[in-house]
């Protein structure tokens, strides 16, 4: 069921809420959370909710979605309530708003959080600078963004670098989960031995293979190095060296990998690319700071960016050139 | 095994929960792999777990059973089954690399070349897949069948272990019909296989609901203080199905509902209800502190009035019309199998004395729910008039283990009006419906660990060894003396007439779930 209030008022919107629940019964029982999605309007923002309804079939939470529109427009909000069928486990309230009101989010996300339960904050697309900081951001005790659907993901990952808080998390890191447990999983095996190089590729956009470099270089304590791939879909290749053979998982297609290493035949291992909608559920199991990710940013600075990898002499010489200054920028930010 | 035991991974950390468990190299092999339970449950889950991402990369499922199949015909039934059964989507990739890993043996369990067919695909498979010699044989069989299995595992060389290796078995219930034959069947597996490496399902533990118990009971402050006799008046323990037994008379007729469900499920709940706080959550504390209560536990004599057993008798039920047990296809017209049991139990500790624990379990009941119910005394002065408190119940929370999992709290509130009147609503925490539809079926949760060796939620032997001795009284009685007598109970009921009156003979009732 949909239901449109145009140019309302939150305090409107919550006494419907109540109303709908009496009518339609215990809809709001059992919420776990409550999910603010922050968006510009006109931007895929349904694509954001439908991730957040399927995420509620594990979690069922209220989802506000805070789409800001245009800003010469006349202040106004128009909001939206979505239960039922619409709106999978969740019921979802879209406020749009328009005009000065685009930059008060919060005052209107506040009276519609549900009381005493934990309060997530996800920017499917761009996100603030400083999400900690963000007056919705502040409401929440987890913050997710993603750097991957920013215009720069690059560079949007050493912001989140340079003001990561407590409670911060990005889509980039969650996506990394299965290759960090398959990496993880080889070491279980035998030979015991210590790592002494680690080598990264992927495509030169993706901040997973740069967080995934950053983390090896933080557990392994060997500076990763991080290649840049000219063909293939985010993470291609990852590379434990050990003084027995390295241990090598590559995945060419963005779907199948092969794990190799030695004492083992070479095996296939499932790894396509998570969903939005798996990741969010993912993020959503555990409102708890994340600290290897913090420490994994932290570590960002020490990743030795490769020159053109082996295999792949011809990478374009422009990209290497932007990528070379990104290191230096950042040693000079932690040093601050 | 030393060298593992000093690795320490550099990529694990305490602290990273996100990073999921991934079982190890390994091979499953399932026995009975034509059976219901392996195309309806286990093969959906193997590809479930597959498609999380929780097997190894070398993974193999090999298949044994008489059948004349080549590995194809059995992967097409894999396939099959999963396509149909599993909760995941269906992806092409994830199936790829799983089926490479399918083999299938065709053989009996009396032939010895079957079982070296067996071995040398194991082999086969270590080398070409990479399962590291790590073996679990899951025993979908019938318990007869368990002596000859694990025996020729055993003259096979599939039980014995190099370094750095494991073999583990997975058996199903029934754990035995009595004490005497539960160890008989313990000491044959135990030959072969040390009780460390032996896994019971008991799928009932897999549910997340019956998890939450402890976290209800261990993470919160709100329900100690009052978890104990000084509050608790009683505890039901609910298993009903409305389902008959039409087509399982082989297994049924003779072992009745009381072994087949009150020794291992709801005793089980019993101990998770009643069992003091594990010093840790670690399986060995964890089973300790289950193995005391069980050990506490004792049936509540005279057994004539507090326990009951009933048959069903054919009649119309939600709008069908079911044949009675004796007109159900493969049982004697005599049989005296019980589809109805209850008996009643105490658990002799501080914390319990004086509280009975009741436990039912029927087949063609009123409908189909597990629930434990914990109902609390009366509050020992109401200052109402009596007529304001007419309608109030006790106070009692029940965990809802299926279907519809959740806990819900039952307490009084004033009724709207100008009077003072007292009656009971519930208080609803709905952690069911909303969380299931994702969250992973008990057969995931169960084969995973046993492939990553974790025990905490199968029964060990000793706990099977006590459920016995609580229930083998009972059941002797009920051999012995016709008391209290098999009474027919109409399907679609819940329960004969002595079931009410066992309860009613302290004054109280069941619940109607």
């Amino acid at each position: 069921m949909i239901i449109d209030l145009p140019s309302t008022t939150t305090s409107q919107i919550n006494s419907r809420l109540v109303r709908l629940r009496d009518e339609g019964g215990a809809t709001t029982l059992g919420r776990v959370l409550t999910l603010v999605i922050v968006t510009e309007d006109g931007q895929r923002t349904d694509a954001a909710i439908d991730a957040a309804n399927d995420a509620s079939r594990e979690h069922p939470c209220r989802v506000i979605v805070v789409a800001r529109g245009a800003r010469q427009a006349a202040p106004r909000l128009d909001a939206q309530i979505r239960v039922g069928g619409d709106a999978g486990a969740s019921e979802v309230v879209v406020l749009r708003l328009y005009g000065e009101l685009a930059k008060e989010g919060a005052s209107c996300v506040m009276p519609l959080l549900l009381p005493d339960t934990p309060v997530v904050a996800w920017w499917p697309f761009d996100a603030p600078v400083s999400p900690s900081k963000d007056p919705i951001g502040q409401l929440a005790q987890r913050r997710i963004t993603d750097a991957a659907a920013e215009k720069n993901p690059i560079k949007a990952l050493e912001s989140r670098r340079a003001h990561y808080a407590p409670g911060d998390t990005d889509l980039a890191w969650t996506r990394l989960t299965l290759w960090r447990a398959m990496l993880a999983s080889s070491l279980d095996l035998p030979p015991y031995e210590k790592v002494v190089d680690a080598e990264v590729t992927g495509e030169a956009d993706s901040p997973s293979t740069d967080l995934l470099a950053a983390w090896l270089t933080d557990r392994l304590k060997v500076p990763a190095k991080r290649f840049k791939a000219t063909s293939g879909e985010g993470i291609v290749e990852v590379r434990l060296g050990r003084p027995s053979g390295a241990v090598d998982l590559l995945r060419p297609d963005g779907k199948v990998g092969t794990l190799t290493q030695p004492g083992q035949p070479s095996r296939r291992v499932a790894l396509q690319r998570r969903s939005v909608r798996d990741c969010l559920a993912e993020e959503l199991r555990r409102l708890d700071p994340d600290e290897v990710y913090a420490a994994a940013l932290k570590s960002l600075a020490k990743v030795v960016k490769g020159r053109a990898h082996t295999a792949k002499d011809e990478a374009p010489a422009a990209a290497e050139a932007t990528n070379g200054s990104a290191p230096k920028k950042s040693k000079a930010k932690a040093g601050s | 095994m030393t060298t593992s035991a000093k690795w320490h991974n550099p990529l694990r950390d305490a602290r990273d929960k996100r990073m999921p468990r991934i079982a190890g190299p390994s091979a499953l092999v399932i026995f009975g792999v034509t059976g219901d339970l392996s195309r309806k449950k286990l093969m959906p889950a193997i590809y479930d777990l597959a498609n999380r991402g929780l097997l190894p990369p070398g993974f193999g499922l090999v298949g044994f059973a008489r059948r004349d199949w080549a590995d194809q015909d059995f992967m097409k039934v894999v396939h099959d089954a999963v396509k149909e059964h599993a909760r995941t989507p269906f992806n092409e990739a994830v199936w790829a690399q799983l089926a490479e890993g399918i083999r299938f043996v065709q053989g009996t369990f009396d032939d010895d070349a079957s079982f070296d067919n067996l071995a040398s695909c194991l082999a086969a498979l270590d080398a070409e897949r990479g399962t590291g010699g790590n073996h679990a044989f899951y025993l979908s069989i019938p318990p007869g069948a368990f002596p000859t299995v694990v025996n020729q595992l055993k003259r096979a060389g599939l039980a014995q272990t190099a370094p750095d290796q494991w073999r583990r078995v997975v058996i199903e219930k029934p754990f035995g019909h009595d004490l005497k034959s539960a160890k008989e069947l313990n000491r044959t597996v135990n030959e072969v296989f040390p009780e460390e490496s032996v896994f019971r399902i008991d799928h009932y533990l897999g549910k997340e609901t019956v998890q939450n118990i402890l976290a209800l009971r261990f993470a919160n402050q709100l329900y100690e203080p009052i978890w104990n006799s000084n509050y608790v008046d009683h505890v039901q323990i609910t298993m009903a199905e409305d389902i008959g037994l039409g087509g399982r008379a082989g297994y049924y007729d003779g072992i009745g509902a009381t072994r087949d469900v009150i020794q291992n499920h709801l005793l089980q709940l019993l101990a998770l209800i009643a069992m003091e706080e594990p010093v840790s959550f670690k399986p060995s504390d964890l089973r300790a502190e289950k193995v005391k209560i069980l050990s506490a536990t004792r049936p509540a004599e005279p057994f004539e009035e507090t326990t009951a057993r009933g048959q069903y008798t054919g009649g119309w039920q939600g709008g069908q019309k079911v044949p009675g047990l004796l007109e159900e296809g493969g049982f004697s017209p005599e049989s005296k199998t019980e589809t109805f049991g209850a008996i009643t139990c105490e658990v002799n500790t501080r914390r319990w004395a004086g509280v009975p624990f009741y436990l039912r379990t029927g087949k063609r009941l009123g409908r189909r729910v597990t629930e434990v119910a914990v109902v609390f005394k009366r509050a020992p002065h109401l200052p109402f008039d009596d007529t304001a408190t007419e309608e109030l119940g006790q106070n009692a929370l029940v965990v809802r283990v299926q279907p519809d999992e959740g806990v819900t709290i039952r307490f009084g509130s004033k009724v709207p009006g100008n009077t003072m009147e007292v009656r009971d609503v519930t208080m609803d925490f709905g952690y069911g419906h909303s969380f299931t539809e994702s969250s992973p079926e008990a057969y995931e949760r169960l084969l995973l660990d046993v492939l990553l060796g974790e025990p905490s939620l199968f029964p060990k032997n000793d706990e099977v060894e006590l459920s016995w001795e609580i229930l083998d009284p009972v059941l002797e009685f009920w051999a012995r003396k016709d008391e209290p007598a098999l009474e027919k109970y109409k399907a679609g009921t819940w329960g004969p007439p002595s079931a009410d009156a066992m309860t009613a003979r302290t004054g109280r009732h069941w619940r109607r779930p």
